[in-house]
């Protein structure tokens, strides 16, 4: 039972960072109908600039959190406005390609800002490990499924709640009837852009302190981030922060009691095994119908 | 027209500066009578491995650079071509290639890493020429390939040094948590084939994947093991999270590293988790606090200030590897004018060479050299390395 709580433990918090992630995929997938590859190196500038900040600049953390998000999202609608929409035939395999060269591009510059080593940094809030039921938790896993679990609901009201929301979310069902109706949809998907990368700075600055980031860390997190997108059903937030979670739980399970060689391969397997028995994910049919 | 006493200073100088430069052209001139020795290198300067790469073709540029100031080998003169492998075993074998038939090189100096020096045997083997590999796999030189040596330690060692400090502390019950990659596998094989000879039961194996960011999993089951200490195999930061990890869960039994985290870097990562962490490491790392009487101590302190004032950085034992294949191969050039089978015979001869990574003693059923003796057993104690007996 112990064992059994430490697994789940430790996937919880991968699954939450997996889930984050996801949302960032799913939310620019629901706004603008595009997969952004670029996303996990996102999150890698996020939690690098999380570490400079708090520990070379020695800015509290709360005001370098608003600062990276901040100023990721602004990177992301910088990168919108000068490789997304100077395009001149926005077809989506063209777009998706760009968004992998600029995956390669924000590597190696992410390289030569921060160098080839991991860099590390204290966790929020120094406090011991939890002890529940022998297994032991760390605080900062707490910060971050909270963290996780509050944007989704912030997600959720505003696209249920707000104009711009919805009318983000009519600008990719049909753009050219949100044109005719009067919403600016360029505008909509820098903002999308932005939200979206915002949310990938997010991940980063809270997984800094347990993870160890590095240069080459965002091209593993976004293939997780997607793959969890995928299962939960991309374009439903709840969806992908469920699937971000099942994703971490059963890999934390597949190495406590199948074998830890085999923890990358649980997560792919289980997303062929998805995208074969159910590829519109788990639960995105009811609630995203477009078109 | 000048008048007769400024031409006379004139001619004067003319004659001193002309003699001046006779002088000093005629050695040179000597010189290039003797043929120059071309010497390839093939390191993994860019790539995921650089942080090996980078250093060890600073360093043969540097100990070419050394010998050729002092008048270089029997008058001739070294010269160092470098590629970059990128870490990759088809660059690697391609790099090799051309080092063979364009550049007609002499010998060659690397591959950095296991992967790509086992793909380039082959063709070493083929065209005879002597290679001083500076990858840590022992399958380079076991079995015996007669043009192949090396220079870095091997899993071998560093094995042997961690169970040699587990018997003297009479810990019997050990688990193991390595890396899923070739240094990871090369380390567990390692652990367990020396196992019975040191009298260890390992009761747990677990790996984890070089970019994972959670090994809590593994190590609750390491625990449910109940082993009497740990030992990781990785390189950073892997071993890192595992050390943090090991904290939150509470586990406090001996955690052993290998020799793949012994940088100041792997402190800064673990942070106060690192304390108390046992791990064995070449001398370089604490050449500061090796007693006065060690034989290495002024071959490292020699190579650590040369690097330093040269290139501003501080000096990591990767370095050492290329610069120990330097000085070994310039050993064994003396007396050959450049002959490939006099070099590699001499390689094979050299004894008692002190170099940055221990003491070499070639023979014919050693290419390596080096003995256990060759790493020293450091703990990890306020934020600093502190040697173990």
């Amino acid at each position: 039972m112990q064992e059994f709580l430490q697994y789940f433990f430790s996937g919880l918090t991968n699954g939450a960072i997996y889930g984050i992630i996801a949302l960032g995929f799913s939310m620019l997938y629901r706004s603008t109908d595009l997969i952004n590859f670029s996303h996990g190196e996102f999150v890698m500038i996020g939690a690098l600039s999380m570490v400079t900040l708090t520990m070379t600049l020695k800015i509290p953390v709360i005001w370098a959190f608003f600062i990276v998000v901040f100023g990721v999202g602004l990177l992301g609608m910088v990168f919108e406005r000068l490789a997304i929409r100077t395009v001149k035939r926005p077809e989506p395999i063209v777009l998706i390609i760009i968004t992998v060269g600029a995956s390669i591009f924000l590597r190696g510059a992410g390289m030569l800002v921060w160098g080839k080593n991991a860099q590390s940094m204290p966790p929020f809030t120094p406090h011991p490990p939890l002890d529940i039921a022998g297994a032991r938790l760390l605080v900062q896993s707490i910060w971050i499924l909270v963290i996780a679990i509050l944007i989704a609901a912030c997600l959720h009201l505003f696209y249920r709640r707000t104009l711009t929301g919805k009318a983000m979310y009519a600008c990719a069902i049909n753009k050219q009837a949100a044109w005719l109706v009067g919403i600016p949809s360029k505008m909509m998907i820098l903002l999308a852009f932005g939200l979206s990368t915002g949310m990938g700075a997010v991940a980063g600055a809270i997984i800094a302190p347990v993870t160890m980031p590095a240069y080459d860390m965002g091209a593993m997190l976004g293939l997780k981030g997607f793959c969890a997108a995928m299962l939960g059903g991309l374009g439903s937030l709840w969806g992908s922060l469920l699937g971000g979670f099942l994703l971490g739980v059963l890999e934390a399970m597949g190495v406590g009691f199948v074998s830890s060689g085999l923890k990358d391969a649980t997560a792919f397997l289980l997303l062929l095994l998805v995208l074969y028995f159910r590829p519109q994910g788990i639960i995105s049919a009811a609630s995203v119908k477009r078109f | 027209m000048l008048p007769k006493s400024k031409m006379r200073v004139i001619a004067l100088l003319t004659a001193i500066a002309t003699a001046l430069c006779l002088l000093f052209a005629a050695p040179v001139s000597a010189e290039q009578k003797k043929e120059t020795i071309k010497i390839g290198g093939i390191f993994s300067v860019t790539g995921p491995a650089s942080f090996l790469g980078d250093p060890e073709k600073k360093s043969m540029i540097l100990a070419i650079d050394r010998i050729n100031d002092a008048g270089g080998i029997d008058g001739h003169m070294l010269k160092a071509i470098i590629y970059d492998s990128e870490g990759d075993p088809t660059r690697a074998v391609r790099n090799v290639q051309r080092l063979i038939t364009r550049d007609d090189v002499t010998a060659i100096i690397g591959p950095s890493l296991t992967p790509t020096s086992l793909a380039v045997i082959p063709v070493i083997e083929r065209s005879s020429l002597p290679l001083i590999s500076c990858a840590a796999g022992n399958k380079i030189t076991d079995p015996i390939k007669p043009w192949v040596f090396k220079t870095a330690q091997s899993d071998i060692h560093a094995v042997a040094s961690i169970y040699g400090h587990m018997r003297e502390n009479g810990i019997q019950n050990v688990a193991i948590i390595a890396v899923s990659n070739a240094f990871g596998e090369s380390g567990r094989d390692q652990l367990i084939e020396q196992a019975g000879a040191f009298g260890i039961d390992i009761v747990a194996r677990e790996s984890f994947g070089g970019a994972d960011k959670d090994m809590t999993a593994q190590l609750t089951n390491i625990r449910s093991a109940e082993p009497d200490a740990i030992v990781c195999w990785g390189t950073n930061p892997g071993p890192a999270v595992v050390a943090k990890n090991a904290k939150q869960l509470g586990i406090d039994i001996p955690l052993y590293n290998s020799h793949g985290v012994a940088s100041p870097r792997f402190i800064d990562l673990a942070g106060d988790a690192a304390e108390g962490i046992l791990l064995p490491t070449g001398r370089l790392l604490v050449a500061g606090i090796l007693p006065e009487d060690d034989p290495q101590k002024a071959v490292l302190s020699d190579y650590m200030e040369a690097y330093e004032n040269r290139y501003r950085e501080t000096a990591s034992a990767f370095g050492g590897y290329a610069y120990d294949a330097i000085n070994l191969l310039a050993e064994a050039i003396k007396g050959t004018g450049g002959d490939k089978a006099k070099i590699r015979d001499n390689l094979e001869k050299i004894q008692g060479h002190v170099g940055i990574s221990g003491e070499f003693n070639f023979s014919e059923t050693d290419h390596n050299g080096l003995a256990p003796g060759a790493f020293v057993m450091v703990r990890i104690k306020d934020g600093t390395w502190e040697l173990v007996e």
